[in-house]
């Protein structure tokens, strides 16, 4: 009932006030019309995390690729040593 | 998609399973607040993954199934008695009132439609004027800013026949009873991630400090479930209790500014009855008086009085993790998906119904 999932804005209207910004938002090709009122920084381009059609915020898109980097990271080192089929090379 | 398929990344699972079983050397019990994560876990079979040391329980984060069978007789009453027309979510729709569910009200004429939005609730009461527009506003933090919405547009564009039933809890509270609850034992806590992207971190530091817990602000997708565990784990291994911030990516400490401002204007704080708990002090969202035109227990005068509860069904006990939902009696017996004796069985994420769907099914 809390799902929320990220969409990347395609379009905004441009008859927006505080309570209602129209937006489509796509959602792996698939359009929506969401309401991006709560996020007045978001722009064409940006990807939102909506929830019954009301963006809750944006998707920190920096914050996602140090995330996904650091994780990456993990184990590193117990790998260098333990493992050599992560080398391609022959 | 971007944002979605890097945190179901196999190798990063993988990566942080490793990491997980080698920091775990004490038995610890964790509890996950949401049950979308509660879904997660099960349905991604990280249950089955996890070292044997660390038991998660599956905590009460299902406004649905914690929306009190009163309320839910409430909503068909105004459709049966008062001919309104009740707009919910789809989640709602089979869990059980005390005589009936909405379902059952539906096949006996109500008007009852399931929506995606609340904001669509609107526009059906502006195509309907001669009607009464009911939104049976359920929900946590997270669903709270959109129904809060609704209203101010509503106000705004002189709506006069639209009115919401609500049904919003507050997640921290319910932290706070389950803590303080003698025979729970719980270690250390996922928060739930879409509620802190509304409402931000803060108000968890007290809790934190009082019952000195580790609460992890998480994620859904499997790559965010695993981190959060093992960043809890970390923690407990550690003998250190800090709330810290798995999914920085949506959550900001202050959470959504304009969202919670909304929420404050349109709502006050006041006790909750929660289904198979009990009451929570402060616990649930109520329209402020400002606003009690759009209140539908204003307007059709609906009395807060009901019996107290019956039911066979143990959902209280599994939702303050006293019990998995297998130890149920009922469990796939006298309580499934097509007749459910409690809303966990029901909703879309009631623990019940995750391990009945994919865990039993196996
Ligand atoms: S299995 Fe059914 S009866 Fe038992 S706790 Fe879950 S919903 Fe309630």
């Amino acid at each position: 009932m809390c799902l929320a999932i990220p969409g990347k804005i395609i379009s905004i209207s441009e008859t927006a006030d505080e309570i209602n910004r129209p937006a489509k938002v796509s959602f792996s090709g698939i359009q929506q019309d969401v309401n991006l009122c709560f996020v007045p920084e978001a722009d064409v381009g940006d990807y939102v995390l909506v929830h019954v059609g009301v963006a809750l915020n944006k998707v920190d898109e920096e914050q996602a690729m140090e995330t996904l980097h650091y994780l990456s990271k993990i184990g590193e080192l117990d790998e260098f040593n333990t493992e050599s089929d992560n080398n391609p090379e022959p | 998609m971007k944002y979605l398929s890097e945190f179901r990344d196999v190798k990063l699972v993988k990566k942080l399973l490793a990491r997980l079983h080698e920091v775990t050397t004490r038995p610890w019990s964790i509890m996950e607040v949401c049950g979308g994560q509660t879904h997660g876990l099960v349905r991604h079979g990280i249950l089955d993954l996890l070292p044997e040391k660390i038991t998660m329980i599956h905590g009460p984060g299902c406004p649905v199934c914690v929306t009190p069978a009163h309320l839910i007789d409430q909503a068909i009453e105004l459709t049966l008695e008062h001919d309104v027309i009740l707009c919910s979510f789809g989640d709602m729709l089979r869990v059980p009132g005390s005589e009936m569910s909405l379902l059952s009200a539906r096949a006996k004429g109500a008007d009852i439609r399931i929506l995606y939005s609340p904001l669509e609730a609107v526009r059906i009461a502006q195509e309907n004027p001669d009607k009464q527009v009911v939104f049976f506003a359920v929900g946590f933090e997270t669903t709270a800013p959109a129904n809060a919405l609704s209203v101010v547009q509503a106000k705004k564009a002189g709506v006069k026949n639209y009115t919401l039933l609500c049904a919003h809890v507050l997640v921290p509270p319910a932290i706070e009873t389950i803590m303080q609850d003698e025979e729970t034992r719980v270690d250390g806590f996922l928060a739930a991630g879409h509620v802190c992207t509304v409402m931000g971190t803060d108000e968890y530091e007290p809790v934190v400090a009082r019952y000195k817990v580790p609460i992890v602000v998480t994620g859904f997708e499997p790559v965010d479930l695993l981190e959060g565990i093992l960043m809890t784990v970390e923690q407990l291994e550690n003998g250190v209790f800090r709330l810290e911030n798995q999914y920085k990516r949506v959550v900001a400490r202050q959470g959504n500014a304009p969202a919670v401002e909304l929420l404050r204007d349109v709502f006050d704080i006041r006790d909750r009855q929660w289904r198979g708990v009990g009451t929570i002090p402060k616990s649930g969202l109520f329209l402020r008086g400002k606003y009690a035109d759009f209140d539908a227990s204003v307007r059709f005068g609906l009395s807060d009085e009901h019996p107290p509860e019956t039911t066979e069904c143990l959902s209280g006990d599994v939702m303050k993790g006293k019990i998995k939902p297998p130890e149920c009696p009922h469990f796939g017996k006298g309580c499934t998906p097509e007749h459910p004796l409690g809303a966990p069985m029901v909703s879309g994420e009631g623990a019940c119904a995750a391990y009945y769907n994919y865990a039993f099914e196996q």
